[in-house]
């Protein structure tokens, strides 16, 4: 927009963003400062802001007297492992889709964001079924493949929108320049198709992480992510506020940065690319 | 270039993830369409293979049922409601010219990446709690009772919640709809003589309809599913049971299998419906 | 090297027939113009060429041998795409080494060819940024210095100028004139425009649907086109067509003359007409002239200044020795 906008609207809209968003970002921000105070601080009538011994006990404590640490490990696992087992699955049948598209293509396309639309609760008694019957309740492996199930449409789909993307000439550029098969996906296709499977992978690592239903219902000790741990804070003994801000700080931090990397992906992603 | 060797090459490459979520679809599925014809309920050690739709009419004409049905109506009306507002609005605030814009999205996405469980956490101890929270001690100073949120209004409470972490998700996808429509147009209104309220309601709402229409559609599979948030704070108690949350409890607390999968497949039926707008509008974009 | 004939080639999607059965041969070093009206084939014809697309009927032939069923890779041509289609993640340098890394070549032998491809396309100073540094003019450059580098049998230009401006379009013109004349490659150049095809082709072949209507050099098309259809589309601005009282003057169905053709005065002539829109170039005024029964608007082209105006009456006399004839079917009459 080439005219001048006054700098008093500017400010105005300046002040009014600013305001709003803090507001949203507030109690992200109340369990940062949190995380720092005695839990008698914690609880404080009336409520501190910044002026306090900042102390980082609760997170000594919970690194050192709580299951956290397995927690963070199985959440790392389980949200990368789905990640990869998703993405070996689903790049060859996006791939296909994307370059040798046939009759059928949009329809196998629209059944695979169908499965995503199941209720898990419709599945849920026969999945607790299967894995006492596989004695692997309460497994990380049971977790990383249930969580590649529901995730896969969304990988599935972003990847072809990413490789629908690739101009077509291209590809044909390389075989016109003597590219084999071979040599067309290893020198052009896969080069030009890594920033999207980055995307990708950086967007299911986050879904993994924050997925609340499977990881709390078929996990109980061995097997438990975050989510897991720290709902078990949802009914404890003594004072927890504190000790409770620091779990969370830690259980949040690595995807609230991934998530500020990956918006354009977010919106591709979940709205399975209708909007753009 | 689709020749019959590449064809089959592609058949090939795309038969692991078919093969995968047909199974993922068929087993589980079939094996509670299975157990909601039987009366199965392991706990009493009761085990009967076919009493035909009797698990359905119990759980359909069951009280619970039409309280779950009217609990999840409302959630995710009200979750909508406010998202869809807050996100029409915070679109359009983020689209208007200011300064360090790109932190102010970046505070307005962050709830979306909290994990639910630290969120209704967070919500209900440090700012619901009657004794402790913040919002009874905004009540103190401004010299009222406090308010118990979580049992004077637990249904509002975790729609709070919930809203909260949506509204991200929902300024984002309206936000990238609201940049994508085209200068141009909003200039040719202007030069028709419209006035802002008029270009807002005539040109860039409508533009918007299709992202609005996205929008309820996704958030709406995913409110129906909704389940940490409540597990961790009310526990389905003071009439925040949704129909996901009574099946949940029939199948793993009570135990009663045959009337829990019974309530499952009526939960997918439900859920189906919606899904069936929803791919109408995605099967478009995929024309496009 | 470098001699392509088509024998009977036809193409059709499904049922769709895009190119009915169709006869060419291109001489070898022959600069081969494809010119046509949107959608005539001409693309698909050059990509059947290329091996991009695969016949339906008929054979390619590619110095003597069958290429009909080779890979693209295989027949020794290379292809300039409309949109360039250079590989964004490599430098320019990669980008113009690519096909020969993919023949085997050793090293040297490509850092030698690269060297000479980039100093005849201005290219030495940009041999290590990436596509999306460079402009369209320049990412032309590449695109062409990686069809050079393959030393082709023929060399295959799919609307290249399409994306340029005006003014970058004519100068890129005039180099791939030169490139040819100093490689002495075949080239096939598809192209809408017919200046262009004009103004570069040693033969020019017009398509419409799919069918060859003539095969010629530029001034046997302009001096001779064998129906309405290549009357039309070769010239600018394009033939003037009449039906009625003045074809049958001359007992045909429709005569045509070029606006350049038509001599126009203030006092006497044939046709007497007056003037719509006249448009003033300076070197050249073209008139539209109204009333002359047949044809509505007339064009007519006269060099240098001419001061008239809207409305004015006019008198316009056609060459008789430029007069094009023909019959019922639009077919030409000698």
């Amino acid at each position: 927009m080439a005219r001048a906008i006054s700098p008093r609207k500017k400010i105005m809209w300046t002040a009014l963003a600013w305001g709003l968003g803090l507001l949203i970002f507030f109690p992200i921000m109340w369990t940062f400062l949190t995380s720092f105070k005695s839990e008698a601080t914690a609880i404080s009538d009336p409520p501190v802001w910044f002026f306090f011994d900042w102390t980082i006990e609760n997170y000594s404590t919970v690194l050192e007297r709580s299951n956290y640490p397995l927690a963070l490990t199985n959440s790392i696992i389980i949200a990368v492992g789905s990640t990869i087992l998703g993405i070996l699955i689903a790049v060859p049948a996006a791939w296909a889709m994307a370059f040798v598209p046939g009759k059928h293509t949009k329809d196998v396309l629209l059944w695979m964001l169908s499965t995503k639309m199941l209720p898990a609760v419709g599945v849920l008694y026969p999945l607790v079924l299967l894995a006492k019957w596989l004695g692997v309740m309460d497994s990380r492996i049971l977790l990383i493949v249930v969580l590649m199930l529901i995730n896969l449409p969304i990988i599935v789909w972003m990847l072809y929108t990413y490789f629908r993307e690739i101009p077509g000439e291209i590809l044909e550029a390389a075989r016109m320049d003597g590219a084999s098969m071979k040599s067309e996906i290893f020198y052009v296709l896969t080069p030009m198709a890594l920033p999207g499977i980055a995307s990708t992978i950086l967007l299911n690592i986050i879904l993994a992480w924050n997925e609340a239903f499977w990881t709390i219902l078929l996990t109980t000790v061995d097997a438990a992510p975050l989510t897991k741990f720290i709902a078990s804070f949802s009914a404890p003994e003594g004072l927890f506020y504190a000790k409770l801000s620091a779990a969370s700080v830690m259980a949040i931090a690595p995807i609230l940065i991934m998530g500020w990397f990956s918006q354009k992906q977010l919106v591709r992603g979940l709205t399975f690319g209708a909007v753009k | 270039m689709a020749t019959q060797q590449s064809r089959a090459a592609a058949r090939i490459m795309i038969a692991p993830a078919v093969f995968v979520l047909l199974v993922w679809m068929l087993v589980p599925l079939c094996m509670t369409l299975y157990f909601s014809f039987a009366d199965y309920r392991p706990m009493r050690g009761v085990f009967d293979a076919w009493i035909g739709f009797k698990n359905y009419e119990s759980f359909i004409t069951s009280s619970s049922f039409l309280n779950a049905v009217g609990t999840t109506l409302w959630m995710v009306i009200g979750i909508l409601s406010i998202t869809i507002f807050g996100g029409v609005l915070f679109a359009l605030l983020l689209d208007q010219p200011m300064f360090g814009q790109g932190i102010v999205r970046i505070l307005v996405i962050a709830p979306f990446f909290v994990m639910p469980t630290v969120s209704a956490l967070v919500w209900k101890n440090m700012f619901f709690n009657v004794d402790n929270g913040l919002f009874s001690y905004l009540y103190k100073f401004l010299g009222l009772q406090p308010y118990d949120f979580l049992s004077q209004a637990p249904l509002f409470s975790i729609i709070v919640i919930v809203a909260w972490q949506w509204l991200p998700f929902a300024t984002l996808i309206l936000l990238t709809a609201v940049q994508s429509l085209s200068s141009e147009q909003l200039e040719a209104a202007e030069m028709d003589g419209a006035p802002g309220i008029k270009r807002f309601w005539y040109i860039i709402l409508p533009h918007l309809s299709r992202a609005i229409t996205v929008v309820i559609l996704i958030q709406t599979i995913f409110l129906l599913s909704i389940f940490a948030e409540i597990f961790v704070t009310t526990n389905g108690a003071f009439g925040t049971r949704t129909l996901t949350y009574l099946v949940y409890q029939r199948v793993l607390e009570s135990q009663n299998i045959g009337l829990g999968s019974a309530g499952g497949i009526v939960a997918v039926i439900l859920a189906n419906i919606v899904a069936i707008f929803l791919m109408r509008i995605v099967g478009k974009n995929l024309d496009s | 090297m470098g001699r392509i004939q088509l024998k009977q080639v036809k193409k059709a999607f499904g049922d769709v027939v895009v190119i009915p059965p169709l006869d060419l041969e291109i001489e070898d070093g022959e600069f081969v113009v494809f010119v046509g009206p949107s959608g005539c084939g001409k693309s698909t014809l050059l990509r059947l060429i290329a091996g991009l697309e695969d016949t339906t009927a008929g054979t390619i032939e590619i110095d003597g041998k069958d290429a009909t069923g080779l890979p693209p890779a295989k027949r020794g041509l290379a292809m300039v795409f409309q949109s360039y289609a250079l590989y964004p993640h490599m430098s320019v340098r990669k980008n113009i080494a690519f096909p020969m890394k993919m023949a085997g070549l050793d090293q040297a032998e490509q850092d030698k060819r690269i060297k000479a491809a980039a100093a005849a396309l201005n290219l030495t100073d940009y041999l290590d940024r990436r596509p999306g540094q460079l402009s369209g003019g320049q990412r032309q450059r590449v695109a062409i210095g990686r069809a050079i580098v393959r030393e082709p049998a023929a060399f295959l230009f799919d609307e290249p100028l399409s994306n340029l401006d005006a003014a970058l379009r004519v100068g890129m013109r005039m180099e791939i004139s030169e490139l040819h004349k100093k490689l002495a490659t075949t080239m096939v150049y598809v192209t809408h425009d017919q200046v262009e095809a004009m103004t570069m082709a040693d033969k020019i072949v017009v398509l419409q649907a799919g069918v060859i209507e003539q095969v010629g050099s530029p001034l046997e098309l302009y001096r001779a086109p064998r129906n309405k259809f290549v009357a039309g589309f070769i010239g600018s601005p394009k033939m003037n067509l009449l039906d009625g009282p003045e074809a049958a003057k001359h007992n045909v169905q429709t005569i045509g003359i070029r606006p350049e053709h038509i001599d126009i005065s203030t006092t006497e002539g044939l046709w007497k007409g007056t003037i719509g829109v006249a448009e003033h170039l300076g070197s050249d005024t073209f008139m539209h002239i109204h009333g002359i029964p047949g044809c509505d608007p007339l064009t007519v082209r006269a060099g240098g200044e001419v001061s008239v105006k809207h409305g004015d009456t006019v008198f316009l006399t056609p060459q008789a020795e430029h007069i094009h004839k023909f019959d019922k079917q639009g077919l030409r009459i000698a």
